[in-house]
């Protein structure tokens, strides 16, 4: 079977004003893998990201130039239905933010946004997202309680779970181990291993060894370039480039 | 040199003394309030309605002038405010001229004096709309007078709900206007009620530009179109046309516990609010 491409990115920049944060990327993001993109801060990482369900518009004064396809069809044009889009393309934030409800109404967000009223089909939307966001055994109790009284960690599960409620096909995560500990981290590695059965997972990461240990395909960005874009153990074991042997060997970034 | 710890506990002496002469001055002032306006407060005082200029009978009247008014203002100040704070904080962009106008205009409303808005009610509402003196032209000037306060508060309110909220609302599939009502009005709840009960304050205790509008009319408001006298207005009349001191006090009394009410209500449906959401 054919690997297939779900994301194409064909000559993306983005500008800033008069900042230019990318430089025509092209990048083909395959699907049910999980794409890793590294590289120093402030390289466009989460711009990539960003650009990719269209929330960079967002910002005042953002220019994007080139195209993204998403199952061949390109996300960019005046058809394309923005809500439709990021629908199918939901985003884990660096910082977990839950929303000032109950752990329960967190979830039904999504779920509620996009019409379902029903209880009895809601409630089963809630569990099995938190099943799957590893979450259900230490929240099942205490759907009631408030988001925000959850550890870091179960935050950023739960933020998680909010985003399979919608049922996306890909999901994009900015750093999403940056604010937790060794353990919750590896869950959360865990969590991504299982999820990219179902899903198309781009990540981006500060950590190298997590990377390597969890994504298929890693790509290189360095001053809004993308430097070198190849399957993990490659790129990890035999860079071709020597910016990038640089950086993964930590000589410079 | 003081050593620090000395200087921390002269310090914490001198912030407890200030607490307390704050809270002094506030105390003994209801208390004289209290003291003066007591023996004349009954049943009759406040169910009557008031006779011969307010010598004698209750001053019924007047509260209900002063709902009355007060409900019709917010009625048409609230909505109003705080559409223009969702639009300026969540809909314009930052370039926009209009916005800007806007922004100006609230700015510049909140520093003008009530008497200055009685003056545009007189000459606008009673006169040349011919609206006379009447609940509507006092509502109305009253709702000019505290759309700034209410728009201004709310913006506040608006802009201080995480940023992360409407990006995390968005990136969900959520449309602009739901994210507005789901994620940012709920945590700015607080701070617009914050906004109208200072409004309610000021409409409650507005004179002047109450007496230029809505007039001085002892008889039961009923339509908008009545002239209608308000509590801090009958209270500034006893007062000053010496009729009587002890009416005046009791008066000021009423107007205080009917602030505390309000206050205690918005709070109560505030904490509502919350807990439905
Ligand atoms: N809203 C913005 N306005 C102006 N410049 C921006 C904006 N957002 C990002 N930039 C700039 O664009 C460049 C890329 O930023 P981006 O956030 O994509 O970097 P990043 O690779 O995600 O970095 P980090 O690893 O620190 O998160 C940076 O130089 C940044 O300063
Ligand atoms: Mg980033």
């Amino acid at each position: 079977m054919n690997p297939k491409i779900k994301i194409k990115t064909s000559d993306i920049s983005v500008f800033y004003k008069d900042f230019q944060a990318l430089h025509g990327i092209n990048m083909d993001i395959q699907e049910h893998k999980v794409t890793a993109l590294i590289g120093p801060s402030g390289c466009g990482k989460s711009t990539f990201l960003r650009s990719i369900n269209r929330l960079n518009e967002l910002i005042a004064g953002t220019v994007i130039r080139g195209q993204i396809y998403i199952d061949a069809s390109p996300v960019y044009c005046k058809e394309m239905d923005v809500v439709a889009l990021r629908k199918q393309v939901g985003m884990v934030f660096q910082k977990p933010s839950v929303f000032p409800m109950s752990i329960y109404e967190n979830v039904a967000y999504g779920p509620r946004i996009h019409g379902i009223k029903n209880r009895e089909q809601l409630d089963e939307i809630v569990e099995n997202s938190l099943k799957a966001a590893n979450l259900w055994g230490e929240v099942g109790e205490r759907l009631n309680a408030p988001a925000a009284g959850l550890s870091g960690g179960q935050q950023q599960r739960l933020v998680i779970a909010r985003v399979l409620a919608v049922e996306p096909q890909v999901i994009l995560m900015d750093e999403p181990a940056s604010a937790l500990d060794p353990i919750s981290t590896a869950r959360l590695e865990e969590l991504i291993g299982e999820l990219k059965k179902n899903y198309t997972i781009v990540i981006v990461t500060h950590n190298m060894q997590q990377a390597a240990r969890i994504s298929d395909y890693t790509g290189f960005f360095l001053n809004g370039e993308l430097v070198e874009f190849s399957a993990t153990n490659e790129l990890f074991v035999n860079p071709r480039d020597q910016r990038t042997e640089d950086y993964i060997t930590g000589r410079f970034g | 040199m003081v050593p620090t710890k000395d200087k921390e506990k002269i310090l914490t002496a001198i912030f407890w003394l200030l607490a307390l002469i704050i809270v002094g001055i506030l105390f003994s002032l209801i208390a004289y309030i209290a003291v003066r306006g007591l023996p004349g407060l009954s049943m009759d005082f406040i169910l009557q309605a008031p006779s011969r200029a307010g010598k004698e009978g209750g001053i019924s009247t007047t509260i209900l002038g002063t709902l009355y008014l007060t409900a019709v203002a917010l009625f048409l100040a609230v909505p109003l405010g705080v559409a223009a704070a969702i639009y300026l904080e969540e809909y314009a962009r930052p370039d926009s001229k209009f916005a800007w106008l806007v922004n100006l205009t609230a700015e510049t409303l909140a520093g003008i004096p009530s008497i200055i808005f009685g003056l545009f009610g007189f000459v606008f509402f009673v006169i040349f709309l011919g609206l006379g003196w009447s609940i509507i032209s006092g509502a109305l000037t009253l709702a000019f007078m505290v759309l700034p306060t209410i728009t201004r508060t709310a913006q506040e309110a608006i802009l201080s709900v995480p940023r992360e909220y409407r990006e995390n609302s968005l990136a969900l599939g959520a449309g602009k206007w739901q994210t507005v009502c789901r994620v940012v009005i709920p945590p700015a709840l607080p701070g617009i009620i914050t906004g109208i009960i200072l409004s309610i304050g000021r409409a409650v205790g507005e004179t002047a530009a109450i007496i230029l509008t809505a007039g001085s009319s002892l008889n039961m408001p009923l339509s908008l179109s009545d002239s209608t006298r308000t509590m801090s207005v009958h209270l500034y009349l006893l007062a000053m046309e010496g009729v009587s001191m002890e009416r005046a006090f009791s008066t000021a009394f009423l107007i205080i516990i009917l602030i505390i009410i309000i206050n205690y209500l918005a709070n109560l449906s505030l904490k509502r609010l919350a807990v439905n959401n």
